[in-house]
């Protein structure tokens, strides 16, 4: 099969995909790198025509320095590690329910991973409305019936109300890798524990976690890198008030709302590096896999 | 008609030289088994006269006629994989009927030959299953038909019987010898179980490392091993050798005595030992016996024999049955 | 092997899972049973569940008032070009890298899943920028661009996995048989390599209907898919529970039932095919 030709044919089958995500990845970054060394404002009449100014690493001194930033540093770590925190932790509980021998189970399935199909701005708007309106909302309703004063979600316990809506979202994912992960281990090996003595949480600390492990850090990276830039359900929901303004929706703002170009791309290329560190790790999980 | 020669072939894998330039003759209607460990390039061997993979350098010639650089499909050979290699989407008749469809062959006359395969090799029941609802030996089957129909010049075995237990294997075994023996095609077959080389081949192929170490019938091989990896790896169970002092009244570096060529006795012999474990098969008994020094011997024995473990023996080789080798290993 | 359960203990996990996913389904179902009511029983004190007037009063209003055929109809262009475009490029390139592999076929495969963890905002600006000189900003065409290059590593990988559970001697045995290149691609491989690239459409599909970064910023009032036009009931119009309702119905109920048929796919395409 190897022979040269199929060599050469299959660089040429190739090419079209290796070829549109490097221009993807090049020309925008490169665009990029370029304009977070200008001053580049389109209101103010900068434009690429006339020429930008350069102004070094001013962009990025002032993307850190300004008020905002580390508001927003904190905002993100918040609601990444609150979301990973509790869909890590229930998603490992419900998978373990799930792989229980019960009546209906692919309903109950069906039922637990539905959010994730949920597109992100309807998801965000249901919650906010529907559930979190501090008036007609389910959760007011709840509140009064317990005879408590509703609370006023998004503006009151704004990181909660996003980190509910998000963990909501996401919960399905990690619950269904760590399932297809449990479904995998030897029933054998739990019988050995068993016949060894090991009750039942000892057969989970020191059979079940160690053989999710695996699952677990896949879960928590891949969900990093989209948890890091989650959007929509913040743009619909507090629009970044309320100090949820994630690194992500400040370089937003920056760019798009405020037409700082030059601001926003340092920012942007904080993201990339915050991105990559992340990335690295799963990368090297999922090259391991690739020699297996 | 399916002779094939091998002329001066080599394979390289990068810079990985599997097999050295070697030649083979192979006789129109032979039942021919590559046998060595694994790794010792008789698959990539088999795969060279497939077609599967090019050859380094050097010439194949099948039916005389130069086959070096004709792709796979036009040599006229049919190959029984190790995992079947069935098409999972088609069932078992279609299966059968693949290679026909490929040449073009009539419908009608096509059904014919599959029906026949089918009922030479009892799979009429199974037609229209596919290959996933079948069994281990079912599949080998029906990988075996999608070989005959082709009328092949020469069948081709990548170790075909590895993947079915062990009952299985020996009915399969006796199965292909039928075969061949009803086709009289000849057939390459591929193995790492001398038992199988032994049981079904006419000519027996010995590799090691690339390297033919003897070609010869089973009982040439089992008889006059030409060096000791030969010795060793035909019979079962394998084949005693002995060194230093043992070796130096037969004037050899190494003498090699086959487990079955040994006498034993409780009271005296050449050599004394100790039983370390016994096995009685009932049909035979199998010893493994220290003896003195630490040397470690296996003797096959008279099934009904009362030996057991802990009892010292004596035993004698027959003289006329020791094999002698030199310092390189070749059979004196 | 497994041992018999009391059937208490089957009772018991039946009743526990159904009530939590339940609780986890109900955001989607009260958005289904809102959509029925009329606006006044949609904000109603207590809530009311199954007893109201059921009508399909919000969905007409949505449909007349917001046009909702056209954002429907861009969010199908949008995420089915995108991934029809993206599993014609990703099929030859995941065919050579899985049975032509090479010894950078591997570094090849982990940079192309490496671009799709850039950070979205850290390129907005280029990508408006060059959709505006482009004139691509606010088009089906930009957005099928867009989305078919930031899923083209997920396609890539899945069909990559798909195809090398192919096994080799399949196609030699084929060969062997006397099939050519041709037959070989026509009755062998694409027969056995149909449900994998099935699954991967299915999945890209998914994620494609459901972006909600590019498509909220690249598209206006042309353009804009059903993420974008849900986006607009963020504004005070979104008090209008029973019709944000039966937008919201229109928007996720086709993706949902695709959704439910992917879910062993959704693991192995989510995860690279690191779990399966």
């Amino acid at each position: 099969m190897a022979t040269q030709h199929s060599r050469s044919a299959a660089r040429f089958m190739m090419a079209p995909a290796v070829i549109l995500l490097l221009g993807w990845m090049l020309v925008p970054l490169t665009m990029t790198l370029f304009f977070s060394f200008k001053k580049y404002l389109p209101l103010r009449g900068d434009s690429l025509a006339n020429g930008l100014d350069w102004v070094g690493f001013d962009n990025y001194v002032r993307f850190v320095t300004s008020s905002s930033f580390w508001p927003s540093i904190y905002a993100t770590l918040i609601i990444v590690g609150g979301v990973l925190i509790i869909t890590v932790i229930l998603g490992i509980l419900l998978a373990i329910l799930l792989d229980q021998p019960m009546w209906g189970q692919g309903v109950v399935r069906i039922f637990v991973i539905a959010p994730f199909f949920v597109m992100p701005t309807v998801s965000g708007l249901v919650w906010k409305n529907m559930f979190m309106d501090p008036v007609n909302g389910i959760l007011a309703h709840l509140w009064r019936f317990f005879g408590a004063a509703p609370v006023e979600w998004l503006s009151q316990a704004s990181m909660q109300s996003i980190i509910l809506i998000v963990s909501w979202q996401w919960l399905p994912f990690a619950t269904l890798i760590l399932l297809t992960a449990i479904q995998s281990l030897d029933s054998e090996q739990l019988e050995a524990a068993e016949m060894d003595g090991a009750p039942v949480l000892k057969r989970f600390w020191y059979i079940t976690l160690p053989h999710l492990s695996r699952a677990i850090t896949i879960v928590i990276l891949i969900q990093t890198i989209f948890l890091l830039s989650i959007f929509a359900e913040i743009f619909v929901t507090t629009a970044g008030a309320f100090g949820t303004k994630t690194l992500t929706y400040l370089i937003f703002q920056r760019v798009l709302e405020s037409q700082n170009v030059g601001l926003g791309s340092a920012g942007g290329v904080y993201a990339i590096i915050l991105a990559n560190i992340v990335a690295i790790f799963l990368m090297r999980i999922v090259g391991k896999n690739l020699d297996a | 008609m399916g002779n094939i020669s091998l002329n001066k072939v080599s394979k390289t894998f990068g810079d990985v030289n599997v097999i050295p330039p070697l030649d083979l003759e192979i006789e129109d209607g032979e039942f021919v088994v590559f046998v060595g460990p694994s790794g010792c390039g008789k698959s990539t061997l088999l795969r060279l006269i497939a077609g599967l993979e090019d050859t380094t350098s050097g010439a194949i010639h099948i039916d005389g006629s130069d086959a070096t650089s004709v792709p796979p499909a036009k040599r006229g050979l049919a190959m029984v994989f190790q995992s079947y290699a069935l098409y999972p989407h088609m069932t078992v008749r279609k299966n059968i009927g693949f290679p026909l469809k490929m040449a073009g062959v009539d419908p009608a006359e096509a059904n014919k030959k599959i029906e026949n395969a089918a009922s030479v090799l009892n799979l009429t029941d199974y037609m229209d299953r596919r290959p996933g609802q079948l069994s281990g030996g079912q599949r080998q089957r029906v990988a075996i038909g999608r070989a005959i129909v082709r009328e092949p010049s020469a069948f081709l075995f990548d170790e075909p019987l590895s993947n079915l237990d062990a009952a299985l294997r020996v009915n399969m075994r006796l199965e292909i010898t039928e075969l061949h023996q009803q086709l009289k095609t000849t057939m390459i077959y591929v193995t790492h179980d001398q038992v199988e080389a032994m049981t079904m081949a006419d000519k027996i192929v010995v590799l090691h490392a690339g390297v033919i170490e003897q070609v010869g019938s089973p009982m040439e091989l089992y008889q006059n091993p030409r060096n000791l990896f030969v010795a060793g790896f035909i019979g079962s169970p394998k084949m005693n050798f002995l060194t230093g002092k043992f070796a130096e009244p037969y004037k050899a570096k190494t003498i090699g005595i086959r487990p079955e060529h040994t006498d034993i006795s409780t009271k005296s012999g050449d050599w004394k030992g100790t039983v370390g474990v016994a096995e009685h098969l009932g049909s035979d008994t199998f010893l493994y016996i220290t003896i003195d020094g630490g040397d470690s011997f296996t003797v096959r024995a008279d099934g009904e024999l009362d030996i057991n473990y802990g009892d010292t023996v004596y035993l004698t080789p027959r003289k006329d049955k020791v094999h002698r080798f030199d310092e390189d290993g070749l059979a004196l | 092997m497994a041992r018999a359960v009391t059937t208490q203990r089957k009772s018991i996990n039946t009743l526990v899972a159904w009530v939590i996913a339940l609780l986890i389904f109900f955001p989607i179902l009260w958005t289904i049973l809102t959509s029925f009511k009329t606006e006044a029983q949609a904000i109603n004190d207590p809530p009311l569940f199954l007893f109201f007037d059921w009508t399909l009063e919000n969905y007409a209003v949505v449909q007349e008032r917001s046009d909702y055929m056209k954002f429907l109809w861009n969010s199908v262009i949008i995420a089915g070009g995108s991934t029809i475009l993206g599993t014609i490029i990703a099929i030859p390139a995941a065919w050579s890298m899985a049975f032509v592999p090479s010894k950078r076929t591997k570094d090849i495969l982990l940079w192309m899943l490496s671009t799709k963890m850039l950070p979205a905002v850290g390129v907005l600006y280029p990508i408006y920028l060059l959709f505006i000189q482009l004139g691509l900003l606010d088009t089906r065409v930009g957005l099928v661009i867009v989305l078919m290059l930031i899923n083209l590593p997920i396609i890539v990988w899945m069909l990559y996995t798909y195809f090398k559970e192919i096994p080799g001697e399949i196609l030699e045995a084929a060969r062997m048989d006397g099939a050519s290149l041709r037959d070989e691609i026509l009755y062998v491989l694409t027969p056995m390599a149909i449900p994998g690239i099935a699954s991967t459409i299915l999945l890209n599909l998914i994620l494609a209907w459901n972006e909600a970064f590019w498509t909220l910023n690249l598209t206006a009032a042309n353009a804009a898919p059903l993420t974008a036009f849900i986006a607009s009931y963020s504004s005070p119009e979104g008090l209008f529970f029973a019709k944000l309702s039966a937008a919201s119905t229109m928007a996720i109920a086709p993706i949902l039932i695709l959704g439910w048929f992917s879910q062993k796919q959704l693991v192995r395409g989510l995860t690279f095919g690191a779990v399966k």
